[in-house]
C-alpha cells in the first residue's frame, strides 16, 4: 500500500508527519511512501533527503494514497480528494469534530485519530499527545526565559549578586514535568502542585519542591485529573494565587479531555503579581487557565505581567516534533501491520486499535462507513504515565484483620497443643532423664540467639559448619564399635566411616569457603 | 579392683571436663560464624572442639574395653577399628571437600546431611542391639528413643538424598506430585505411631518388635523420600536447611538414646540453627513453613493468572551497547540469581566489577535471601571469585536506593525481580523482590524469554526502562568485559 505524507505548511503547519527517519522504518514496514513536494522544509528536511530515505516526491496526488498521514484533519475538499476505501491517521479531536467524522464516514473512508490512543503502558509509544506535550513543556519554558527580563540562575559577581528566579508549575503531567526538568536544570528554583497527590514523587524527581493543596483529593482512575469538590477549588484557587504572587515565571497546565480548560489563574491573581513576571498558559488552544490569556499572542497587562497565551508550542520545534510524532505513527502501523508487508490490517479486538478507529470503510461498493467512536472505555492500568507500575488494588481491611486474628488464634491453639504435649512428654518421662531436657532446651535457646547473629552472606559455610558438627554422632559409634556382638561391631563402623566423613568434609569445605571471603586490600 | 574403679571414675570425669569445653567451642563456632571476620577463627574452635570430644570418646571407649572384657573387644582392637573407620572417612571426605565446585555447594552439603541420617539409624539399631548402661526403670522410656531416632534419622537419609538427586540434576526438578500425597503423609505417621507403641509394649524382645522397627524404618525412609520429592526444586534452600535440621534432631535424639549430654546440645544447636535458617528463607518467600513442607508449589494453579495477559513487546541490546551504558553509569548494581550459577559466570562478573571500579563505577551487588539454591549461595560464588564482600549487600540494605541508580545488571534471576509480587493475587504475590525497576535503567541477562522458576511472566522484562540481553550469561559478561 501507498502512503502519502502531505505537506501542510499551507494551512500554516510547521510539522510533517514523516521525517527521513521515519520514512525508512515505514518502507521497512513494506509500505511505499510518497511525500508531497517541501512538505519537511519548515522542519528543516529537504526533499532530496525524503528521496535519500526511499520516498516518491509527489504533488497533490499526495492525497489520493493508500493511506495518508496528518498532523491535523485535513481541509473537507482534501478529504474529498480522498479515495473512498482509503485511510486517513490524524489528530482529529474527535469528540470535538462531529462534522469531520460525518464527512469521513460519508466518503467511506477509515479515520483513525491518533489522538485517542488509550493512556495504556503498552500504548505508551504512540501517544502523540505526550510526545507534543513533552517538546511543549519544554518550549514554554524558552518562552518564558526569553520574556522574563532576569537570569535564571543566582549568582554572586562582583557586581553585586543575582537572585534565582522561582518557577511555579501548575499541573505535572507531561508537559509540567518536562516544564520542570527544563526550567531546573536552567537553574531556577522550581515549584509544582497537581491536584493528584501521587504525582509528588514524580515533581520531586525531576528537581522541584511539591507544593499540595491543603485538601484531601482522590486518586485518578483514567490517568486524567478530574474537576474538583468545591472545597478543594477554594483550597486550591487560594495556593495557586498566594504561589503566583511569589513566582517569577507560572506555567499553567490544566487541561481536562474534551472540555474548555479551568481558570486557575484570576485576574485579580494576576494583577498580584510582580512586575516583569510571566505567565505560560499550556491551556491557551482550549481557553486558557488564566483570564487574561489571549489564545496565539503574547500579552502585557497593565501591571507589567507578560501572558503567553501562544497555541503552537510544539510546532515551534518542528525538526523534533515531527520526529517524535513520525515515530508514534511508525510504532502504530508496525501495531496494525503484523505481517510487515504493507497491508494495514485493523483488528478491532486490540483496544488501542478500536479506541483509535473513529470510522471503519466497507468494501465497495457499499459505503459509508460505519462510525465506531465513541470506543469503549478503556480501563487504565497505569495511572500517570511515568509509572509504569500497576496500582496495587484496594485491600478489604476488615477481612484483612478478620484473617490476622484467625491465624493468631490458630497459632496459639498450636503453641498451647506443643506446650501440653511437651509438658506431658516431660512428666511421662523416666527421672533419670529429666536433666536431658533441661540440656536439650537450654540448647535450643542458645542455638536461636547464636544463629540470629549470624550475617546472611554467611549462611552456606553456617550450614556446612553445622553439618560438620552434627557429625558429633560418631561419638555414639565410637562407645558402640568395640562391643563383643559382631553385628553392632559391623553397623558402629559403618557409622563412623560415614560421619566422619561428615566431620572431615564439613570442616575442610567450610575452612575453604571462609578463606575465600575478604575485603579489599 | 580399687584401681579399676578409680580408672572408670576418673576417664568418666575427663570426659565431663571435656565435653563440657567442645559444648562450649561448639557455641563459640557458631557465634564466630556471624562475622566474615571471626568466621575462620570460628570454624578452628568448631575443630578443636570435635578433636576434643572424639579424644575423650576415644579414651572412654578404650577404658570400657578394658574393664569390661565380657561385653566388648579389647583395647587394641577397638583402637583399630575406630582408626580404621575414621581414616577411611577421612580419605573420602577431605578430596570430596577439596575437589567440589563451590557451584556444587548445594549438593554436597545435602548429601553430608544424609550420612549424619544413616549414622544416626545405625547408632539406633546398635543401641537397641546393645543397649548399654540401661537400667530397667528406664528400658521402655530408651526403647522410644531407639524408635524416634531411628524415625529421625531414616527421613533425614532419604530426604537428603532426594535433595541431592535434585540438586544435581539427576532428578527431575519438578515436584513429585502422588494423587492424595497429603492423606498418604498422614497415613504414614497415624501407622509409625501405632507401631512405635506396640514396639514399646514388645519390650524391645520378640519378633514382634523386630518387625514393627523394621516397618517403621521401611515407613521412614518412604516417607523422607516422598516428602523432598514432592517439593519443587525452586524451595530447595528450605529443604537444605530443614534436612539440617533433621540432622540435628537425629543427632539429639542419638544424644537422649545414649544419655550423651554433648550430643544433645549439638544436636539441639544444629536443629535449632536449621529450623531458624528455614524461617528466614520461608520469610524472604513470603510463604508459610507448612506449604513449603507440603510441596507440590509450581505446579496446581501457579501460571494461571499471567498467561492471558498482555504484557508488550521486550527490547533486546547487545554487549557493545550495555559496555558503552556500564561506562556511563556511575552506580551500578548486580544481581545475581541462579542462572549465574548454571552458567559458571561468578569469575567474569567478578573481572568485570575489578574493571568497572578502577574506571570509578561504584559497583555493589544486591543479594535476595533465597538467590540460588542454598542460603546464601551468591555469596558464596561471589567470594570464589574474590569480589570484595563488603560490596555485596543484603536486599534489605539497598531496596530503598534502587532509584539512585543508574544501571542494574540482573543476571540469571527472575523470580526474585519480578514486579508481579506486589499485585494482589499472582502467585507470588507478597514475597519481598529486590525493586530494581526503580534504577534508570536495567538489562536482564537471561538464556530465553521463558518463565522463571515459579512459571510466573515477569512484567520486569517489558518495562521501558528494561533491555534483555539474551544468551548465555558468561559469554554475555566475557562480551562486556572485552568490549570495555
Amino acid at each position: 500500500m501507498r502512503i502519502g505524507v502531505p505537506n501542510e505548511a499551507a494551512e500554516g503547519g510547521t510539522l510533517v508527519a514523516a521525517t527521513p527517519a521515519t520514512v525508512k522504518k515505514l518502507i521497512g514496514l513494506g509500505y511505499e511512501v510518497a511525500v508531497q513536494t517541501r512538505a519537511g522544509v519548515p522542519a528543516a528536511f529537504p526533499d532530496t533527503a525524503y528521496t535519500d530515505a526511499g520516498a516518491h516526491i509527489v504533488g497533490d496526488d499526495v492525497w489520493t494514497s493508500d493511506i495518508v498521514l496528518a498532523l491535523d484533519a485535513p481541509r473537507g475538499d482534501r478529504i474529498t480528494a480522498m479515495a473512498p476505501g482509503s485511510t486517513l491517521i490524524t489528530r482529529m479531536a474527535p469528540g470535538r469534530s462531529p462534522e469531520l467524522i460525518d464527512l469521513l464516514a460519508e466518503r467511506n473512508i477509515t479515520g483513525l485519530a491518533v489522538d485517542a490512543v488509550p493512556r495504556i503502558s503498552r500504548a505508551q509509544s504512540m501517544d502523540v499527545l505526550s510526545s507534543m506535550a513533552n517538546i511543549a513543556g519544554y518550549r514554554a519554558v524558552v518562552e518564558a526565559a526569553s520574556r522574563f527580563g532576569r537570569l535564571f540562575t543566582g549568582q554572586i559577581t562582583a557586581a553585586g549578586q543575582m537572585p534565582p528566579a522561582t518557577v511555579y508549575v501548575i499541573g505535572a503531567g507531561v508537559a509540567g514535568l518536562a516544564a520542570i526538568g527544563t526550567a531546573n536544570s536552567m537553574g531556577a528554583i522550581v515549584k509544582a502542585t497537581d491536584l493528584r497527590p501521587e504525582t509528588a514523587e514524580q515533581v520531586e524527581s525531576m528537581g522541584a519542591e511539591f507544593v499540595a493543596i491543603p485538601a484531601a483529593t482522590e486518586k485518578s482512575a483514567d490517568g486524567y485529573a478530574k474537576e474538583m469538590t468545591e472545597d478543594q477549588a477554594r483550597a486550591a484557587a487560594k495556593l495557586y494565587a498566594e504561589q503566583s504572587t511569589q513566582a517569577d515565571i507560572v506555567i499553567t497546565t490544566a487541561n481536562i479531555p474534551g472540555r474548555t480548560a479551568p481558570i486557575l489563574l484570576t485576574a485579580a491573581d494576576v494583577a498580584a503579581m510582580k512586575p516583569g513576571s510571566v505567565i505560560v498558559d499550556m491551556a491557551a488552544a482550549n481557553g486558557g487557565n488564566c483570564e487574561l490569556t489571549r489564545p496565539g499572542e503574547i500579552h502585557t497587562t497593565d501591571g507589567g505581567v507578560h501572558i503567553i497565551g501562544y497555541t503552537d508550542l510544539a510546532s515551534r520545534l518542528p525538526g523534533q516534533s515531527s520526529q517524535l510524532y513520525g515515530q508514534n505513527l511508525v510504532n502504530l502501523l508496525a501495531l496494525t501491520t503484523p505481517g510487515k508487508d504493507g497491508q494495514l490490517t485493523l483488528d478491532l479486538e486490540d483496544e488501542i486499535v478500536r479506541s483509535i478507529t473513529v470510522t471503519q470503510a466497507r468494501p465497495e461498493p457499499v459505503g459509508p462507513a460505519d462510525v465506531l467512536w465513541p470506543p469503549p472505555p478503556v480501563t487504565v492500568s497505569a495511572a500517570p504515565v511515568t509509572a509504569p507500575t500497576p496500582e496495587p488494588e484496594p485491600v478489604d481491611e476488615q477481612a484483612l484483620a478478620a484473617e490476622a486474628s484467625r491465624k493468631r488464634t490458630l497459632q496459639r491453639l498450636w503453641m498451647s497443643a506443643a506446650g501440653i504435649l511437651g509438658a506431658a512428654l516431660v512428666l511421662a518421662s523416666p527421672l533419670a532423664v529429666a536433666q536431658d531436657y533441661m540440656v536439650l532446651l537450654l540448647a535450643v535457646v542458645v542455638g536461636f540467639y547464636v544463629i540470629t547473629a549470624v550475617t546472611h552472606s554467611l549462611h552456606t559455610p553456617l550450614m556446612s559448619e553445622t553439618n560438620a558438627v552434627s557429625g558429633i554422632v560418631l561419638v555414639g559409634a565410637i562407645l558402640q564399635v568395640g562391643s563383643s556382638n559382631i553385628a553392632v561391631t559391623i553397623l558402629a563402623f559403618l557409622a563412623i566411616v560415614v560421619a566422619s566423613i561428615n566431620i572431615f568434609g564439613g570442616f575442610a569445605v567450610t575452612h575453604r569457603m571462609l578463606a575465600m571471603f575478604r575485603t579489599e586490600a | 579392683m580399687d584401681t579399676t574403679l578409680q580408672l572408670i571414675e576418673w576417664t568418666g570425669r575427663l570426659t565431663n571436663l571435656a565435653y563440657l569445653a567442645s559444648a562450649i567451642l561448639f557455641i563459640l563456632a557458631l557465634a564466630g560464624l556471624s562475622k566474615q571476620t571471626t568466621a575462620q577463627r570460628g570454624n578452628t574452635f568448631g575443630a578443636i572442639g570435635m578433636v576434643i570430644a572424639l579424644v575423650a570418646t576415644i579414651a572412654r571407649a578404650l577404658v570400657q574395653s578394658h574393664v569390661d572384657p565380657a561385653n566388648f573387644h579389647g583395647p587394641l582392637v577397638t583402637f583399630m577399628l575406630i582408626a580404621l573407620a575414621m581414616g577411611i572417612g577421612a580419605a573420602i571426605g577431605l578430596p570430596m571437600a577439596k575437589k567440589v565446585e563451590m557451584t556444587g555447594m548445594p549438593q554436597l552439603i545435602a548429601m553430608l546431611h544424609s550420612f549424619v541420617g544413616a549414622a544416626a539409624v545405625l547408632i539406633g539399631l546398635n543401641s537397641f542391639l546393645h543397649p548399654h548402661g540401661v537400667t530397667a526403670d528406664i528400658a521402655r522410656f530408651h526403647l522410644a528413643e531407639v524408635f524416634l531416632g531411628i524415625f529421625i534419622g531414616a527421613i533425614t537419609l532419604t530426604g537428603s538424598i532426594v535433595a541431592y538427586l535434585k540438586l544435581s540434576a539427576k532428578m527431575k526438578g519438578a515436584p513429585l506430585v502422588l494423587p492424595g500425597r497429603h492423606l498418604l503423609n498422614l497415613a504414614a505417621l497415624i501407622l509409625t505411631l501405632v507401631l512405635g507403641v506396640v514396639f514399646v509394649a514388645t519390650g524391645g524382645t520378640g519378633v514382634l518388635a523386630w518387625i514393627s522397627l523394621m516397618l517403621m524404618l521401611v515407613i521412614a525412609l518412604w516417607l523422607g523420600f516422598h516428602m523432598v520429592a514432592a517439593i519443587g526444586g525452586g524451595d530447595m534452600p528450605v529443604v537444605v536447611s530443614m534436612l539440617n535440621s533433621y540432622s540435628g534432631w537425629a543427632a539429639a535424639a542419638a544424644g537422649f538414646m545414649l544419655g550423651n549430654e554433648l550430643l544433645i546440645i549439638v544436636g539441639a544447636l544444629v536443629g535449632s540453627s536449621g529450623a531458624y535458617l528455614s524461617y528466614i528463607m520461608c520469610k524472604a518467600m513470603n510463604r508459610s513453613f507448612i506449604s513449603v513442607i507440603l510441596g507440590g508449589f509450581g505446579s496446581d494453579g501457579g501460571a494461571a493468572s499471567g498467561a492471558d495477559r498482555d504484557y508488550g513487546a521486550h527490547t533486546e541490546t547487545t554487549a557493545a551497547e550495555v559496555a558503552q551504558l556500564l561506562a556511563g553509569s556511575e552506580h551500578v548494581v548486580i544481581t545475581p540469581g541462579y542462572g549465574m550459577a548454571v552458567a559458571q559466570a561468578q569469575y567474569p562478573v567478578a573481572s568485570l566489577t575489578k574493571k568497572l571500579r578502577e574506571r570509578g563505577v561504584d559497583v555493589t551487588f544486591g543479594i535476595h535471601p533465597v538467590a540460588g539454591r542454598l542460603p546464601g549461595h551468591m555469596n558464596v560464588l561471589l567470594a570464589e571469585a574474590k569480589v570484595p564482600y563488603d560490596i555485596v549487600h543484603e536486599m534489605d540494605d539497598i531496596n530503598d536506593d534502587f532509584d539512585s541508580v543508574d544501571t542494574v545488571l540482573v543476571i540469571g534471576a527472575n523470580d526474585t525481580v519480578n514486579p508481579i509480587a506486589e499485585e494482589p493475587g499472582s502467585p507470588i504475590a507478597g514475597m519481598p523482590v529486590l525493586k530494581v525497576w526503580d534504577a534508570k535503567k536495567v538489562i536482564v541477562f537471561k538464556r530465553s524469554m521463558g518463565a522463571g522458576y515459579a512459571g510466573v511472566q515477569n512484567p520486569l522484562f517489558f518495562n521501558e526502562n528494561s533491555d534483555m540481553l539474551l544468551g548465555d550469561a558468561k559469554d554475555s559478561v566475557e562480551a562486556i568485559s572485552a568490549a570495555l
